[in-house]
């Protein structure tokens, strides 16, 4: 039984097979409208979302599919002191899916060594957050036309932010991406991610404390979030929040076929004011992450059309 | 000081000076009913101090915690006796329940039951992260 846990538990022709999928649901939604008819996703969510589940749940009912869940651990037996482990041998009865965000590291990958039916990792605290990077790699796919040769920006919070993480592992396997980390010393990515992708795999990448200094030259921006949730001390979040903020004046540097990427949601670290900027693909990415999670579903649950 | 030899039992040697208590507490050999000589800070040509642990009772021995303590200790199988056996030891590619992970972000800080797995991502600097996690120990 296959799971997503990492984004590199699956090869790039999955990767690849699962964005043809997406792309072929996009074209023609009403072939797949019941590819999921009597399917059940049950979606734990341990920690709040609404874009990750509202996407997850949406995704199954374009399918046919049907969706039962629990949106915070509050309100699952987790408040009785139930496990990770017993919820989801539980679930498993009931659902022939299961997407799970959990607030610790690892808790979808235990899920999925005791689980008769399969987990998607929907967040996994600071760790990963694999369909995201899915949503990200099909909108690059739909914005660039391609998965190669570009330069990317990746802004803001890098050492808690899962989905930079998950992104950059994905990305480690196609050729000719060149990497601009722009953080606060704080925020740098982890040491292992640039031991054990950048530097293993030979790729270019530099680290850079402003966006000023690097905006003409990269193809993608994906800015993301300061998480509150991520710091035990406020002091530290107050203090590194507002470092970075993408406005007009800084999109002036920027070449004009950029795509600016955010996972959302955002707080002010893309002003709204270029929101009606073609080069602010947000909103479509967020679009995509539905039509991606659909493709996924049909992969994990082997059905085909 | 006499030190019985072994009929049959377990001869871990070549021990790096001062490490036999490790070894000893992570091999749990205190639950062991049986007779066993700690030598520490012997002398050695190839060494110069080593420490040597004698089990007098046979025992399987966890070769993969020795492995990741240090794949240079040698391990002697003895039988009446005379050594009928002697294991290699290499850094091993998985632990399980051997160390604990220490991130307080991971699933094993607050789940109960669950087994603590390291897999060896770099051989040359002795990486093992955490498969939950990936935090290294």
């Amino acid at each position: 039984m296959k799971h997503l846990i990492d984004s590199t538990d699956l090869t790039v022709e999955e990767i690849d097979d699962i964005l043809d999928l997406a792309l072929d649901i996009i074209s023609d939604k009403e072939r797949y409208s019941e590819a999921c008819k009597g399917k059940k996703l049950a979606t734990l969510f341990f920690e709040p979302s609404t874009r990750t589940r509202l996407s997850f749940e949406a995704a199954m009912m374009e399918l046919g599919g049907n969706v039962l869940g629990f949106s915070s651990a509050d309100s699952s037996s987790t408040a009785k002191g139930e496990s990770v482990g017993d919820t989801v041998r539980t679930v498993g009865c009931y659902a022939d899916i299961i997407a799970m965000r959990h607030p610790k590291e690892g808790a979808p990958m235990f899920g999925s060594m005791v689980s008769e039916v399969p987990i998607i990792n929907a967040g996994d605290g600071g760790h990963n957050h694999p369909t995201q990077t899915l949503t990200d790699l099909l909108t690059i796919r739909r914005e660039k036309g391609r998965l190669n040769d570009f330069t990317i920006g990746l802004c803001g919070d890098l050492k808690f932010g899962r989905t930079v993480h998950s992104l950059i592992k994905a990305l480690s396997r196609y050729e000719g991406i060149k990497y601009v980390l722009i953080s606060p010393n704080e925020l740098k990515v982890p040491e292992y991610i640039i031991t054990e992708v950048f530097e293993k795999n030979n790729i270019e990448y530099k680290e850079v404390t402003t966006m000023e200094e690097v905006m003409g030259e990269l193809d993608i921006i994906y800015m993301t979030r300061v998480q509150k949730e991520r710091f035990f001390n406020e002091a530290d979040y107050v203090r590194l929040k507002d470092t970075y903020i993408l406005d007009k004046s800084k999109l002036k540097l920027a070449k004009d076929d950029l795509s600016i990427m955010h996972p959302l949601p955002r707080v002010n670290e893309i002003s709204t004011t270029i929101d009606d900027d073609p080069r602010a693909c947000y909103f479509r990415q967020a679009l995509n992450g539905k039509y991606v999670r659909m493709a996924l579903i049909l992969s994990l649950l082997g059905v085909t059309v | 000081m006499k030190i019985e030899s072994i009929q049959n039992g377990i001869v871990l040697d070549h021990i790096s000076a001062g490490k036999a208590l490790t070894v000893y507490h992570d091999l749990k050999l205190d639950k062991l009913d049986c007779s066993i000589g700690i030598l520490q800070n012997v002398r050695s040509s190839k060494m110069g101090k080593k420490d040597i642990l004698k089990i007098h009772q046979e025992y399987d021995v966890n070769l993969d915690v020795l492995g990741y303590i240090d794949p240079n200790i040698t391990v002697s199988i003895i039988k009446d006796g005379q050594t009928v056996e002697k294991k290699k030891l290499a850094l091993p590619e998985r632990l399980i329940n051997v160390k604990k992970c220490k991130n307080p972000r991971c699933i094993t800080s607050v789940e109960q039951d669950i087994p603590h797995i390291f897999n060896l991502t770099d051989k040359e600097n002795r990486v093992y992260r955490c498969i939950y996690c990936e935090a290294d120990k």
